[in-house]
């Protein structure tokens, strides 16, 4: 037993945050410094530039263009940069798309896609959830009939983010609606978003923001070529996507950047007349938040040392539906604290305001990101599997029952 | 950084599993809260056996060499069967004490004798009015032409009875709440003008007021130097709030299987409780609960060997939050998912449930470290 960092380790860190300091637009992190959420643009420029570093595809083979980094090296990476806070590379394409391309994928699909899905050249949305499907994934009902070189698709997908922005789709589909087991006749498709008979309605979720879909598909043609693995295998694709390392999952450094807002924003409001940092309650609230980001980040140190110990992924370790659980609850609760700091400033959509003014207002801008923020958290307990299913999960995986 | 026991640990887990396997089980435990004592001289003996009272000391002085690692996982296993031997006493605080400020002879002397079983030691710091407050000592010992003489009286002091030599922090210079001026002292139980009051814990174990009357030792006594022993004090807190973080650990993981084991064969409205997903997730939110813990446990026990003094402090205060609240929910929710068995002194939850809360209260509950984490916010 080691419980510390490694010199190694240390230094990759300081190589890590060097290389954010300097090449992390500034324009960039100001926005986000803020509060707000990346632009798309944000998102595309920043992963270009760690593309470029040989970064991007982090938790990819060499062989495929990643840096060849043990999972605590991964762990680094991503929370220096979220902590920066610069954007997070897209899931869709690195940590969902990518290594299920690298597993199940032909030589084709690999050479033609993964180098795009580092480089952001083609950006992913991911087709899973249906209306009548969300934490029950298997009983989707989006059917995909096979017509000579291609597949028809007929159906509808729901809170599919960002597809508004999105070049391609995985997508699951039904392909065999007699299969013994729902989960035994699912494949997985790649799909153009330019193919005719895709319709993508925007949902306005509750931060006022366009970050969610309803996609619609009317005898959308999918070339046969366009399957990854074999037909009515796609669960096995779909039970490797959502398994794969989770390690991002916690996302502690986002949590550990809205407490840092959040302090910073209290030295310069007031309650009782005397800066709110300086409150009693508001300062124990902060120290309860550290003293459970510390355990969370100890946890997914054992988590990442126990996946570099086993040489990659075996059996999926229990230990991730805690980092889910609890990491989103950090998530909420650190976000929620921002909100609060902001008081009633909190409460008005600025954006108009903000617009009309002559100097920025950074307090102001901060304050409505914050109440943005922490309304599109209230989506990380529901996403990736809800926290009750996470803990459905433990109940078999860690209790037996 | 590795989190996996190297297989010397794993060996030393193993070893002393199997004995308490043998020796642990809740109704043997019983027989030993029933002697004099309030625990088994016989297994004190088998702990000396096996190297366990040893187990932090170097070897020139009959130890094993172990570290906090060692001390961590021991207490793990101590935890999960409720060990009520003064081994927290002896061996982790005193033997802390001994270890970072005892002169060559006082090491050979006392850490000898403690590792091959002969001596039993206290540590007797707390006093009535101090609450958790460290610094606040009011015993005081005064120098003679032969050593010094100490007055004053200490409270809650775990196993003072069954000590042969207690550890005494007394003042020696400044007011109550001077860090600067407090001193440790080596006294003999026996010393006269030393009165125990003996008196049963919450958590089965036996703790005893000390009052010392005109109590003389010689200069030779002194453990440290003369009005620093405030620095050797707080070390022993943090090695002693790491090992009951272990402990913690352990009472949590017994609680959680009695838990999970009672789910499956308690029916009602013809299911198994277990059945039910109500208590499927509070069962499931225990298991996150004692992960959360131990990694507190690990974070306390990688602070002791942190030189940087504020970053130990502080990480060694998250951990004690974290545990106290861990061990507070778990213990509590064991209770309720047992429902009324669960109220039974002759069921085993009650007694894991009162040993963490005797853990949580031991030199300062989770709202007291809080209190001091929010400090340095800003």
């Amino acid at each position: 037993m080691d419980l510390r960092f490694t010199p190694e380790e240390l230094a990759f860190r300081q190589e890590v945050r060097a290389f954010i300091q300097e090449n992390l637009p500034a324009d960039i992190r100001d926005h986000m410094k803020l509060g707000h959420p990346p632009r798309k643009e944000d998102t595309v420029r920043w992963q270009r530039i760690l593309n470029q570093k040989g970064w991007a595809a982090y938790s990819w083979p060499k062989e495929w263009g990643g840096p060849g980094w043990t999972a605590i090296q991964r762990m680094i990476f991503l929370e220096e940069n979220l902590s920066a806070p610069a954007p997070e590379l897209l899931s869709f394409n690195i940590t969902m798309l990518g290594p299920v391309l690298i597993q199940f994928g032909t030589e084709e699909q690999k050479k033609r896609f993964l180098p795009r899905l580092a480089n952001l050249d083609d950006w992913f949305c991911q087709g899973f959830s249906e209306p009548g499907a969300g934490s029950d994934l298997a009983s989707l009902k989006t059917a995909a009939k096979l017509e000579g070189d291609h597949y028809v698709v007929n159906g509808s997908k729901i809170w599919t983010s960002t597809a508004h922005n999105a070049d391609w789709c995985f997508l699951l589909v039904r392909t065999d609606p007699n299969a013994r087991k729902r989960q035994e006749g699912i494949s997985f498709l790649l799909v153009d978003m330019k193919t005719p008979g895709i319709t993508v309605r925007p949902i306005i979720s509750i931060d006022n923001s366009h970050h969610l879909n309803e996609v619609f598909f009317d005898d959308v043609k999918v070339p046969l070529n366009m399957r990854v693995h074999q037909e009515n295998k796609g669960w096995d694709v779909a039970k490797f996507l959502l398994g794969n390392e989770r390690t991002g999952i916690a996302r502690l450094g986002k949590s550990k950047e809205r407490v840092r807002s959040a302090v910073a924003m209290a030295h310069q409001v007031n309650m009782h007349g005397r800066p709110l940092i300086e409150d009693q309650t508001f300062r124990q609230r902060v120290a309860q938040l550290q003293v459970d980001i510390k355990a969370l980040e100890i946890t997914q140190f054992r988590v990442v040392s126990a996946y570099d110990k086993a040489k990659g992924a075996g059996k999926p370790d229990p230990l991730s539906s805690v980092l889910k659980v609890k990491g989103t609850e950090l998530l909420q609760g650190t976000s929620e604290l921002a909100m609060d700091v902001a008081g009633p400033m909190s409460t008005p959509i600025w954006a108009q305001e903000l617009a009309a003014m002559n100097e920025p207002d950074d307090m102001l801008e901060a304050s409505s990101a914050a109440t943005a923020s922490y309304l599109m958290l209230r989506a990380a307990s529901i996403y990736g599997g809800t926290n009750e299913i996470q803990k459905n999960i433990l109940t078999k995986a860690v209790l037996g029952l | 950084m590795d989190f996996e026991p190297s297989e010397d640990q794993r060996l030393l887990v193993e070893s002393v599993t199997r004995m308490l396997g043998d020796t642990y089980s809740f109704a043997q435990r019983k027989g030993y809260m029933a002697l004099p004592g309030g625990y088994s001289p016989d297994m004190w003996s088998k702990f000396a056996e096996l190297g366990l009272l040893g187990l932090p000391f170097a070897e020139e002085y009959g130890g094993f060499g172990g570290g906090p690692q060692e001390v961590m996982l021991v207490m793990q296993a101590f935890g999960r069967v409720l060990v009520l031997e003064p081994y927290l006493p002896t061996v982790v605080l005193c033997g802390t004490a001994i270890n970072a400020a005892g002169t060559a002879a006082q090491k050979q002397e006392l850490l000898t004798a403690i590792a091959e079983g002969s001596l039993k030691m206290a540590f007797a710091h707390g006093e009535r009015q101090a609450r958790y407050d460290l610094n606040d000592v009011v015993t005081t010992a005064k120098k003679n032409a032969s050593g010094w003489v100490l007055d004053g009286s200490k409270t809650v002091v775990s196993h003072g009875e069954a000590a042969d030599k207690i550890i005494v922090s007394a003042r020696t210079s400044g007011d109550r709440h001077d860090e600067d001026g407090i001193t440790l002292f080596i006294v003999d139980a026996k010393a006269t003008g030393l009165a125990r009051r003996g008196y049963q814990s919450r958590d089965d174990s036996r703790a005893a007021d000390i009052a010392l009357s005109n109590v003389s030792v010689p200069a030779d006594a002194v453990l440290g130097e003369v009005g620093k022993g405030f620095p050797i004090i707080k070390k022993v807190v943090e090695a002693g709030i790491a090992a009951t973080a272990a402990e913690t650990v352990g009472a949590m993981e017994a609680m959680n299987e009695m838990t999970l084991e009672y789910s499956k064969t308690r029916v009602q409205f013809g299911n198994p409780i277990g059945s039910y997903q109500v208590v499927q997730h509070r069962m499931a939110d225990m298991f996150m609960t004692q992960e959360q813990g131990r990694s507190m446990a690990m974070l306390a026990t990688i602070a002791l060997e942190n030189e940087d003094e504020a970053e130990r402090t502080r990480d060694i205060a998250m951990a004690k939050v974290g545990i106290g609240q861990a061990g507070r929910y778990v213990s509590q929710s064991a209770v309720q998912m047992h429902g009324g068995i669960g109220m039974t002194e002759e069921y085993a939850v009650g007694h894991y449930f009162r040993r963490c809360l005797v853990i949580e209260r031991l030199w300062g509950d989770p709202a007291y470290y809080l209190n001091k984490l929010a400090e340095d916010v800003g």
